[in-house]
């Protein structure tokens, strides 16, 4: 697998997106802002007094990076797929989205029996997973437009060992979630830690209430945090590209559209001043 | 069809006119014979004549043709692969998103271009608050472009549902059980409108009839009417004067030039740096961050699953806010209903002497920066969660709101205003 990143053209791009985004709009700005910020989050606060601001954890991902997105295919491949379909998505697009090798895509992740041309689909009966997991899993074709790569990469990062939960785990992006930690393997467990906040109300008696700290690693997995750090963001990242296929070619295709019409705008305003010359 | 001259009817035994005195040769010759081409173009564009003072805000009318004609071509094209019903309207528009060769940009070109033409008309409204484009004689032409907008609000509403997605569904309970607060027939009414005792497949397959067929063709019509009484009248201007009443020798309005080629080459440069803007947004945001394309509307309509907080589109939720400030539901829909009634009465609501803002005094001015700011500002509380300060602000917005125009018979007529100049105000460039 190869990496193909036009830099000069992803500078020139990002220039634009940036200026598109700033100029045009003040909630979509975050995300652009978000993209081109160095990432920090991730790593377990130091601090033990402050606690861990999880909810400010941002994706950072790029659609741009194709190696990444490689990755984030294999890890779908190898541990989403047995429960989450694309059910809009065909290998052969991936394939060719993705930059990988017929030959490639069809040994290393097209399931035996399957077809290019087919769409990615769990070989799960839904019926099963309703009985086996209270809900049948959602299809993540359009999970990234529809909550955010945000959320999710803040869902596979706070996963909890939680022994009321009869799947062991719970989650702090979504809690109670019907789905298992089930990247447990590669991340380990690790525990919640809560730190008691004495809280005023009003009429001035006193509570307390348990408000999450920080994790605490109870048991290693096969991948250091760093690692599956990275994981995480290529998986989402591959969740990001299956949501918009085209969005690669949707911010290429813009600079020129858009270099055109200033083009045009510039042209059509000179010959605006030409005619209007005569007028007094 | 007006002559240039609006002389009396031609007789059959009279010589025809201007076409003809020098006949043509060739083609034109032969296509003038048969269809009046000449003639239009000489009525309608070179011998229009519009006044030379237009500013910024004349642009937005020519834009919204502009507009209007995109969403009908992408439209068009989306109907191509676009399956209306409930088991296919979600999984078709992704497969135009995925599979259709430039699918994905027919559809951004679409859903951008609605709220554009919402843009745009608001702007274009704007302008004529600003100058008084509705007063006498431009009554009706005030009334054809109110009624554009309803036509535009119904088209738009019937559009959003068509993606089928939760937010295309739960937009569409809200809005068709407002029916039902009508009292005696309101129950009924919304069973017929949806075709079955829920939003569903008839629901879905009538929308797409009349969001493709029927509210397109009204939409036309009466963008034709509100040219052709554009045409009657003649454009108001920023200073609100009319230029028929300073005629050259030759009859032509001193203060007018022609619509081409003057108003042709600068309305291109208008179009040109709005589709700048657009395509930016088509290209590099067309979600918007939500506000055009909402992220609840990325999964399927489901029945037994809400949105955490249903709200319409941008362009709707000025209205929308005025409907929850008030506590019961029928008298929110009626408060909302005459929100929108009161822009039928603008002409004759409006008693001052003059046009333009330019020569109105101070309270007409304050007046409606006030309710530029409450009407935006209701269009922000309708798209926030109805709790807390927003309820608040939203319910001050729309007292704001309703005093512009309660206010309006009383302060356009007690407030001083300047002198209005003879002539139109112009500074060549």
């Amino acid at each position: 697998m190869r990496i193909e990143l036009d830099r000069a053209g992803n500078a020139v791009r990002a220039v634009i997106a940036t200026f598109a985004l700033s100029a045009l709009l003040a909630a979509g700005g975050a995300r652009a802002a978000a993209a081109t910020a160095p990432e920090s989050a991730g790593a377990t606060a130091e601090k033990v007094s402050e606690p861990v601001d999880w909810q400010s954890w941002t994706a950072g991902n790029s659609v741009e990076n194709v190696a990444s997105l490689q990755r984030g295919a294999r890890n779908f491949t190898s541990y989403c797929l047995g429960c989450h379909s694309l059910k809009y998505v065909r290998w052969s697009r991936v394939g060719q989205d993705l930059h990988i090798p017929p030959e490639t895509l069809a040994k290393d992740l097209i399931p035996p029996g399957d077809k290019a041309v087919n769409y990615i689909l769990s070989s799960m009966p839904a019926a099963d997973a309703e009985n086996w997991f209270g809900k049948a899993p959602p299809d993540l074709s359009l999970m990234a437009r529809e909550r955010g790569v945000d959320y999710l990469y803040q869902f596979l990062k706070t996963f909890y060992v939680d022994p009321t939960r009869s799947t062991g785990a719970n989650n702090l992006r979504l809690p109670n979630p019907a789905m298992p930690d089930i990247l447990s393997s590669l991340e380990g467990l690790k525990k919640a830690v809560y730190r008691t906040v004495q809280t005023k109300s009003a009429d001035g008696t006193s509570s307390s209430e348990q408000v999450f700290d920080h994790f605490e690693q109870i048991a290693p997995g096969t991948l250091t945090e760093a690692q599956y750090d990275g994981f995480v963001r290529d998986t989402v990242n591959f969740l990001d590209y299956v949501g918009e296929p085209t969005q690669i070619q949707r911010r290429s295709m813009g600079i020129w559209v858009v270099l055109f019409l200033l083009v045009f705008t510039w042209l059509a305003w000179l010959m605006k001043k030409e005619y209007w010359k005569d007028i007094h | 069809m007006a002559s240039k001259q609006d002389s009396p009817m031609r007789a059959p035994g009279d010589p025809l006119s201007d076409g003809t005195a020098v006949p043509k040769k060739g083609f034109s010759g032969w296509l003038n014979k048969r269809l009046p081409v000449d003639e239009f173009v000489d009525s309608q564009l070179t011998g229009y004549y519009a006044p030379k003072n237009f500013n910024f805000w004349y642009f937005f009318g020519f834009i919204a043709i502009v507009v209007l004609v995109l969403q009908l071509v992408t439209g068009i094209f989306l109907t191509m692969f676009y399956k209306p019903g409930e088991a296919t309207s979600f999984d078709s528009v992704q497969f135009i998103m995925r599979e259709v060769d430039f699918g994905w940009l027919i559809r951004y070109l679409h859903s951008t271009g609605a709220s554009a033409f919402f843009i745009v008309v608001y702007l274009h409204m704007f302008r004529a608050f600003l100058y008084g484009s509705y007063k006498a004689p431009r009554e009706l032409l005030w009334i054809f472009g109110m009624l554009v907008y309803l036509a535009l609000m119904a088209e738009a509403f019937m559009g959003y549902v068509l993606p089928w997605g939760n937010m295309s569904f739960w937009g569409a309970q809200v809005i068709v059980n407002l029916f039902g607060t009508i009292p005696v027939i309101g129950p009924g009414l919304v069973e017929w409108i949806r075709g079955d005792y829920a939003i569903a497949d008839a629901t879905l397959n009538r929308f797409f009839a009349l969001h493709v067929v029927a509210v397109p063709l009204i939409l036309l019509a009466l963008v034709g009417l509100h040219l052709i009484a554009l045409r009657r009248t003649g454009s108001n201007n920023p200073d609100g004067i009319e230029i028929k009443a300073n005629l050259g020798p030759d009859g032509k309005p001193l203060d007018g030039i022609p619509f081409h080629p003057y108003y042709t080459v600068k309305d291109t440069v208008g179009i040109a740096a709005f589709l700048v803007v657009f395509a930016l947004i088509v290209f590099y945001a067309p979600t918007l961050g939500g506000i055009f394309l909402e992220s609840a509307n990325f999964t399927v309509a489901n029945p037994v699953s809400t949105p955490p907080d249903i709200t319409p589109v941008w362009y709707f939720t000025p209205f929308y806010a005025i409907l929850r400030a008030i506590p019961d539901q029928r008298l929110g829909a009626l408060a909302m209903l005459l929100a929108i009634v009161a822009f039928f009465f603008l002409p004759w609501l409006d008693r001052s002497p003059v046009k333009s803002m330019r020569y109105k005094g101070w309270m007409s001015r304050a007046a409606l920066t006030v309710f530029v700011i409450s009407f935006v500002g209701l269009g922000i509380m309708g798209m926030r969660p109805p709790e807390g300060v927003y309820v608040v602000l939203g319910r001050v917005f729309a007292v704001l709101y309703f005093l512009f125009w309660i206010l309006m018979p009383f302060y356009t007529r007690w407030e001083r205003v300047r002198p209005v100049p003879q002539r139109v105000v112009y500074h060549a460039h």
